[in-house]
């Protein structure tokens, strides 16, 4: 059975009868498991070429269903229901629906990088773990993910200073996702941190956490990431047709107001 | 012809963020290690973060532009041909942006229109060469230059090598690795265990030398990571393994952090040690804990390596 197809043997499209006989046979129960007949007609023929004009996704299409990404997969060996292989397969002959059914998960690839280790078609699962998880997110089928909320408190902080403070980013990610810093672990971690520091070395720690580190010279380089990061994110847009769409939409709601006004 | 170890002995050094913060003892131990085998050690100036695991998740030309560009001032600001990065996360995005740079046309275009609007020098593949501090220390070095100059020994400590995904993968960036004997492998690493046995420890049977301990989402994916890390300390110890070596800031405070967090919020404690290996190092070329900042490492193990006569 082709890897796409085991959504047939979902409970859910599944039917048994309690009571049936067929040609004077008893096949109550069990015996009568029949799968639903199904037609698909939601495929999303564009699929495959929004996921490979996003960073990461570019190789989609070298995929030959080997599945050495997903027998390598760390966060697979944790929960069998993360499977890159059958993923990419969805990308790649459009079934949207199903890979919407994974979207929570998508985003917990770790980047061990041991799929494009292992991958002998160089497709570089780990970038079409991150592709997908940036479509999901694009297409307001998600919210941002933790890991996603992660990457930007970084990276703003790169961009900004050319240097990170560890202290500050955990500060940041933890206000932005709504997080305490008042849990136990982290307050334990804490106290062995501090049990055989000297103050010198505590003094400048907290002036760290204060005075964020960063590179002289920098508002040049900042100055060309911020220009890129913008030219990237109006080209992503438009490889989605995000912004078709919003126009679309303003479109269809622009004669409706007018009706209103004129009545 | 020049050797390696003639290269090696200058260095340009690039610590990067994580050795400026929490991995402080990992900076510290690296550069007293190095005056004691008498490498020299120049940092490089000025230097920026190098995107680690996050900027590629905005845009991976980014994390190419930005670890150009601390090769571009090694190379061309202060004329060195050798880049060594303690950290595997900045070793890995160098040796990246290297790659990248020698096979992929539009990043060398994005590169070098970002650094002319930058107003830096547009780094070009081969300009440096980048290795890790467990390159520098082996070829710069050796097994039995490091034998020489031991002024200790680490006594038949019982040591599993934890190496993490940044150092070995993908194989395609590390075009030096597995080309035979004298190389590092990328399947089973192996220059810790080699010189960390040299320094007169024992390297125990460690099946998960290259395992991942989920440092990209040590955050954002807690429970994950804690099962992830609680695994490697688990099956170190399983092993006999009485500290688990590491070579990467990450995965370093990602073991500490998860070690306690799955001890106080899973009750599942476990024993084992994590020292860098350049701080096992040190103590076996004689230098004090707190030279090699021992007491700086959240997981406590003063007590124990004075128990082994080792500190």
């Amino acid at each position: 059975m082709p890897i796409h197809e085991q959504s047939l043997i979902r409970p859910e499209n599944l039917t048994t009868h309690d009571q049936l006989v067929v040609d004077g046979v008893d096949v109550s129960g069990h015996w009568s498991t029949f799968i639903q007949s199904r037609v698909v007609t939601d495929y999303n023929e564009a699929m495959q070429d929004e996921i490979a004009a996003l960073p990461g996704g570019e190789n989609v299409h070298r995929c030959w269903q080997c599945g050495s990404c997903t027998n390598s997969c760390t966060v697979n060996a944790i929960n069998p229901e993360f499977n890159p292989r059958h993923w990419i397969y969805l990308v790649r002959i459009g079934m949207e629906s199903e890979i919407l059914r994974d979207k929570d998960i998508i985003w917990q690839c770790v980047s061990c990088n041991k799929c494009t280790y292992a991958c002998p078609r160089d497709v570089v699962p780990e970038g079409v773990m991150k592709a997908l998880s940036h479509w999901l997110e694009l297409k307001g089928h998600v919210k941002p993910s933790p890991s996603m909320v992660f990457d930007q408190v970084f990276s703003e902080q790169v961009f900004q200073h050319g240097k990170i403070e560890e202290g500050r980013v955990m500060q940041r990610f933890f206000k932005r996702t709504g997080q305490s810093l008042n849990q136990p672990w982290l307050i334990e971690m804490i106290k062995r941190m501090l049990r055989h520091l000297p103050v010198g070395m505590l003094t400048k720690l907290g002036l760290a956490t204060l005075v964020a580190p960063r590179t002289s010279g920098w508002s040049g380089a900042r100055a060309a990431i911020e220009e890129y990061v913008h030219e990237q994110e109006h080209k992503r847009r438009r490889a989605l047709g995000l912004d078709a769409l919003i126009e679309a939409a303003k479109r269809d709601a622009g004669p409706a107001t007018a009706g209103e006004g004129a009545r | 012809m020049t050797t390696l170890k003639d290269k090696y002995q200058k260095v340009a050094y690039y610590p990067g963020c994580a050795l400026e913060g929490t991995a402080h003892s990992y900076n510290r131990s690296t550069q007293e290690v190095g005056k004691a085998l008498g490498l020299d050690l120049v940092e490089v100036k000025n230097w920026n973060c190098c995107g680690a695991m996050e900027v590629k998740n905005i845009d991976p030309k980014l994390q190419t532009y930005l670890s150009s560009r601390v090769m571009a001032i090694a190379a061309t600001e202060m004329k060195m041909d050798v880049v060594m990065a303690p950290c595997n996360g900045c070793y890995h995005n160098l040796k990246k942006a290297e790659y990248d740079l020698a096979h992929d046309p539009t990043s060398v275009e994005v590169v070098d229109r970002l650094s002319q609007k930058a107003g830096h020098a547009t780094y070009e593949a081969g300009q440096v060469e980048t290795i890790h501090a467990l390159d520098w220390i082996m070829h710069g070095i050796g097994e039995d230059g490091l034998k020489q100059r031991l002024k200790g020994s680490l006594q038949g400590l019982k040591v599993a090598n934890y190496y993490g995904c940044m150092y070995t993968r993908p194989r395609h960036i590390f075009p030096e690795k597995d080309k035979g004997p004298g190389t590092e492998s990328t399947s089973k690493p192996h220059f810790m265990d080699d010189l960390l046995g040299a320094a007169g420890a024992v390297n125990v049977e460690f099946p998960l030398k290259t395992a991942c301990c989920g440092g990209a989402h040590t955050l954002s994916d807690s429970d994950m990571s804690t099962k992830l890390v609680l695994n490697i300390l688990r099956t170190a110890e399983a092993a006999g393994a009485e500290v688990i070596a590491t070579e990467c800031p990450t995965c370093h405070s990602g073991l500490e952090m998860h070690q306690v967090r799955a001890e106080k919020k899973f009750g599942q404690p476990t024993k084992v040690k994590i020292l860098y290996f350049t701080q096992l190092l040190g103590l076996a070329l004689g230098l004090s804990p707190r030279q090699v900042g021992v007491h700086e490492n959240i997981s406590d193990s003063l007590g124990f390596l004075r128990e082994k006569g080792i500190a």
